[in-house]
């Protein structure tokens, strides 16, 4: 028995911003929700289930939201479901919600992730003093930045790549609405003479804390003919872990990465990215991340894929590989909702409805998400047509 | 859910827990490399022919964000495995395999979950479920609130303190033959039980689960893979789940709708049932069930005790599937139902009907 | 695309304050503390390796699989699931296998001066780093293979915590190639 065929009907988001004081935990939720149905000409009472996912409970400090929030998302007398499986869980939270219309046992199922930062304590919750090990790693940035500087000396790369990434990015952001970080006077030299937090990160090459949520609705085949927008068609879904410390572990490029990366492909019937997909949403929380990943994932040779950024390939001005048109990550980062939005934007590409951050005639494009010690994986290739 | 019979047969076919008062000898990957390598074996099968797995764990229970992180560690992720987690009780988890094992493409699937909840104190850890506006900030601490449930039945008349007492005592007694019970007792006396004073009113310590430490681990199973692990699969048959409001004034906390729901939509009908595992907090909680589930005298209920005898928090749920399943493969029974729960007073609901041939 | 900074239209309805309340100022937002308390007790693995630290022997895990030494000790090989059950006495010098120069303090650690080197220190005879302060040279003569040794605390305050070695300093050895410093190590001799 084949999957059945998945499509995305409508997509949500709300403005992400430091704080959207406005509207509580239920309301951002809801409010993202509610735009999903619009666009995808749904009532609430039309879903067979929920998913959700955000990123650590203790972030808000509410455990298992999903409780709370039943009401909020319609879903009383519904399945709802919370997946968390780290920075990736945005992404594997569409991947559980598409899998439950791929089996067949639901019809049209509402996905959603969230963050309310604003509400939350991140050091709180991230600090909690772990008796057995010494704390001095400051933050993700601290657990990335040796990895990153790994890659600079493999790879041979100039110094400013990094920033060239943040500057396209924020750049890309001022054509997305609902990006947080609308940077409007930014020149390349601010981002360089940006504080370093990490070297080799400064201050402009890393990601905001946002409020906000994004949410799908994802439908069976006869929904996906039958809707009033465009639809986007999945044609590829894959996940895949490993642990974050093993002898001879590559941390660089690891190869959960590469093999999901390679299963995705596979299934989506492509083998060559570069020349096949039109329009890229990865993860990239720190700047470098995006030659490491277009590396990883095959859309460049190793050692490489800053050849990409230094050459204007993956900027929305004509490049040949557009990545994060959105602003990425870098521009907008509710942690929860950050894959599923690198999910969404993939789609808004091939339904045509990027609005002014559209890569002209996307017909396939590409979403991924990571987590952990660059350990969990989830990524997406949707097109504008059936597979 | 749509029709049952047009779903692929999937069946589990090795279950391995473990339950204790203090886990202390080792550490919650320790005990899971454990159990998840004596499930594998038992169905005589490796990490890298398991084509997903899925875990349910709490961080608030494990006093640690991404706590789940670490227990990745037993399964061996090594190659990269497909794998997924829920902040939900494995019972969910295994839900999500059902689910992956549906699409087709592959055909074995590992669930696990486990949880520690002596680490913290779980009245203030499951105040924080609450709605955080409202309620949270309150305190409101789980066994009150299953205590004004409790309080409400009574009231009713539609439970009496002697039928909770009741159940206390099936609880205990069965709990003797289970190696994974931390309360359990042959000679337990109804007069005792009747007689014992309420730590919240009007439930006594009796009436409320024992809470302990352990894990679980189960291998699901697709069709033709199914009969090659396992002699007597315990094939599922139906399984569904449902959600409640949170707000506990908003809804008759006598009943729990989304049980109800969840058992017929995963094929709860007149068949006959040879057992039954229920997941509740309290004794009252269990009456509610039986009567969601409409269970009678033909079937056995929690002969492991339930979780009034052993309740993991985030491996309750999945242990009750795993006790249901194992006494179907070795042939104790025939058709059971399964079932776990989440949320203040029986708001969220999940069942499983299983099957042996 | 609707106007992204505006609420949709049916989420924004006016709610009517009743006569009663009308003329008090409405709460935008409460403040409400969690305090958690847990207990963490430390497995046997990491109670041996604790008690060893606090006599300035550092205690890995050799795997049955293929002998690969996990430092700290975890009680399981996480590339196979496995139970560890052998220690191993690891001495206290190695190798700087990674590293970032952090300028951010670090919540309850006034004792480090910003900026700081953390590093991911690889022990002569383990198969994986674990992170340490790197300190005692100036921070831009620290590099990927350069050999440290660990500085103790003095006698009298060493306890079981992890925080018995203050930080690494460079012996002055030559460095490690890169191609076999870290995790590349492991590569290079079990290719």
């Amino acid at each position: 028995m084949s999957a059945e065929l998945t499509a995305i009907l409508g997509i949500g988001q709300t403005k992400y911003s430091s704080t959207r004081g406005d509207v509580s935990i239920a309301g951002l939720c809801r409010e993202a929700a509610y735009r999903a149905l619009e666009d995808a000409c749904l009532d609430w009472k039309e879903i067979d289930a929920v998913v959700i996912g955000k990123a650590p409970d203790f972030f808000e400090g509410v455990m298992m939201p999903e409780l709370y929030l039943a009401e909020a998302l319609g879903a009383v007398g519904k399945p709802i479901l919370r997946v968390h499986t780290a920075g990736s869980v945005g992404g594997s939270t569409a991947l559980v919600a598409a899998s439950l219309i791929q089996s067949r046992v639901h019809e049209k199922v509402l996905t959603i992730g969230f963050e309310k930062q604003s509400e939350s304590n991140a050091t709180w919750a991230l600090s909690l003093p772990q008796p057995f090990s010494v704390s001095i790693n400051a933050g993700a940035g601290g657990y990335f930045s040796p990895i990153i500087r790994q890659y600079m000396s493999r790879s041979g790369a100039p110094e400013l790549i990094g920033c060239m990434v943040a500057f396209k990015d924020r750049q890309h952001a001022l054509k997305n609405p609902y990006a947080h970080l609308h940077q409007n006077d930014l020149t390349f030299e601010e981002v360089v003479d940006s504080p370093m937090l990490w070297n080799p990160i400064r201050y402009s090459e890393t990601c905001p804390s946002s409020d906000g949520a994004c949410a799908m609705v994802l439908g069976n085949e006869i929904s996906g003919d039958r809707a009033e927008n465009p639809v986007a068609w999945v044609h590829g879904t894959a996940m895949r872990s490993e642990s974050n410390n093993f002898p001879g572990r590559d941390e660089v490029n690891p190869l959960a990465s590469r093999q999901c990366a390679a299963d995705v492909f596979r299934q989506a019937g492509i083998t060559n990215p570069l020349k096949e997909i039109d329009a890229v949403e990865i993860y990239v929380p720190f700047s470098w991340y995006e030659p490491m990943w277009l590396e990883s994932l095959g859309f460049a040779e190793l050692d490489h894929g800053w050849r990409m950024v230094e050459d204007g390939t993956t900027s929305l001005s004509g490049g040949e590989l557009p990545v994060n048109c959105s602003g990425g990550v870098l521009s907008s980062n509710p942690i929860g909702a950050s894959g599923m939005i690198r999910f969404a934007e993939a789609a808004l590409q091939v339904r045509g409805m990027a609005g002014d951050h559209q890569v002209d005639g996307a017909k396939k494009s590409f979403g991924h998400a990571y987590g952990g010690g660059a350990q969990y994986f989830a990524m997406w290739i949707v097109g504008a047509e059936k597979p | 859910m749509s029709k049952s019979n047009s779903f692929r047969d999937v069946a589990v076919v090795s279950v391995a827990s473990h339950q204790t008062k203090i886990l202390s000898e080792v550490n919650e990957v320790q005990l899971m490399a454990d159990l998840i390598s004596k499930c594998r074996n038992s169905a005589g099968v490796t990490q890298e022919e398991i084509g997903f797995t899925c875990s349910g764990s709490s961080d608030f229970l494990a006093g640690q964000a991404f706590s789940f992180v670490h227990t990745l560690d037993s399964v061996g992720a090594f190659p990269p495995i497909c794998e997924s987690h829920v902040e939900m009780d494995g019972a969910f988890a295994l839900y999500e395999a059902w689910v992956k094992l549906q699409i087709g493409e592959v055909d074995t699937a590992l669930v696990y979950s486990y949880g520690k909840p002596s680490a913290g104190s779980i009245i203030d850890v499951l105040a924080t479920q609450l709605d955080p506006y409202y309620v949270s900030p309150l305190w409101p601490d789980c066994f009150s609130l299953a205590a004004l449930q409790a309080r409400l039945l009574l009231d009713k008349g539609l439970i009496t303190l002697e039928k909770m007492a009741e159940i206390s005592m099936r609880s205990q007694k069965n709990g003797s033959d289970n190696p994974n019970a931390v309360r359990s007792s042959k000679d337990v006396l109804f007069e005792n039980l009747m007689n014992e004073p309420p730590i919240v009113d009007p439930l006594r310590a009796s009436d409320i689960s024992e809470i302990a430490d352990g894990g679980c681990a189960v291998i699901l199973a697709a069709g033709d893979k199914a009969k090659s692990f396992c002699e007597r699969p315990a094939w599922i048959k139906g399984i569904d789940h449902r959600v409640d409001s949170h707000t506990l004034g908003v809804r008759d906390l006598t009943r729990s709708p989304s049980a109800f729901l969840a058992a017929e939509k995963a094929g709860r009908n007149t068949d006959r049932l040879d057992l039954a595992e229920i997941h509740g907090m309290t004794s009252a909680q269990e009456l509610i069930l039986e009567k969601e589930f409409d269970l009678n005298e033909e079937t056995m209920v929690n002969l492991s005790g339930g979780s009034l005898a052993s309740d993991t928090m985030m491996a309750s749920g999945l242990i009750r599937i795993s006790e249901v399943a194992s006494r179907i493969i070795s042939g104790q029974a025939d058709r059971g139902l399964a079932h776990a729960t989440s949320g203040p007073c029986l708001q969220q609901n999940l069942v499983c009907i299983l099957e042996g041939e | 695309m609707a106007d992204p900074n505006f609420p949709p239209a049916s989420l924004s309805q006016e709610v009517e304050i009743p006569e009663s309340i009308s003329g008090l100022e409405p709460v935008r937002s409460v403040r409400s503390p969690i305090r958690l308390l847990y207990d963490f007790v430390p497995s046997p693995p990491v109670q041996e390796y604790l008690r060893a630290y606090s006599k300035k022997k550092i205690l890995g895990h050799r795997s049955p699989i293929d002998g690969a030494v996990f430092v700290p000790p975890r009680g399981v090989d996480p590339r196979h699931g496995v139970l560890i059950e052998e220690s191993v006495e690891l001495s206290d010098k190695g190798h700087v296998g990674n590293f970032c120069v952090t300028h951010l303090p670090i919540p309850g650690r006034d004792d480090l001066e910003t900026p700081y080197v953390s590093a991911w220190i690889h022990l002569d005879g383990a198969s994986v780093g674990f992170l340490g302060l790197v300190a005692g040279c100036e921070n831009d003569e620290v590099h990927i293979g350069m050999r440290v040794q660990a500085v103790w605390k003095e006698e009298e305050e060493l306890g079981n915590t992890a925080e018995n070695i203050l930080y690494w300093k460079p012996t002055g050895e030559p460095a490690v190639p890169i191609e076999k410093a870290g995790n590349r190590a492991w590569d290079q001799t079990n290719e």
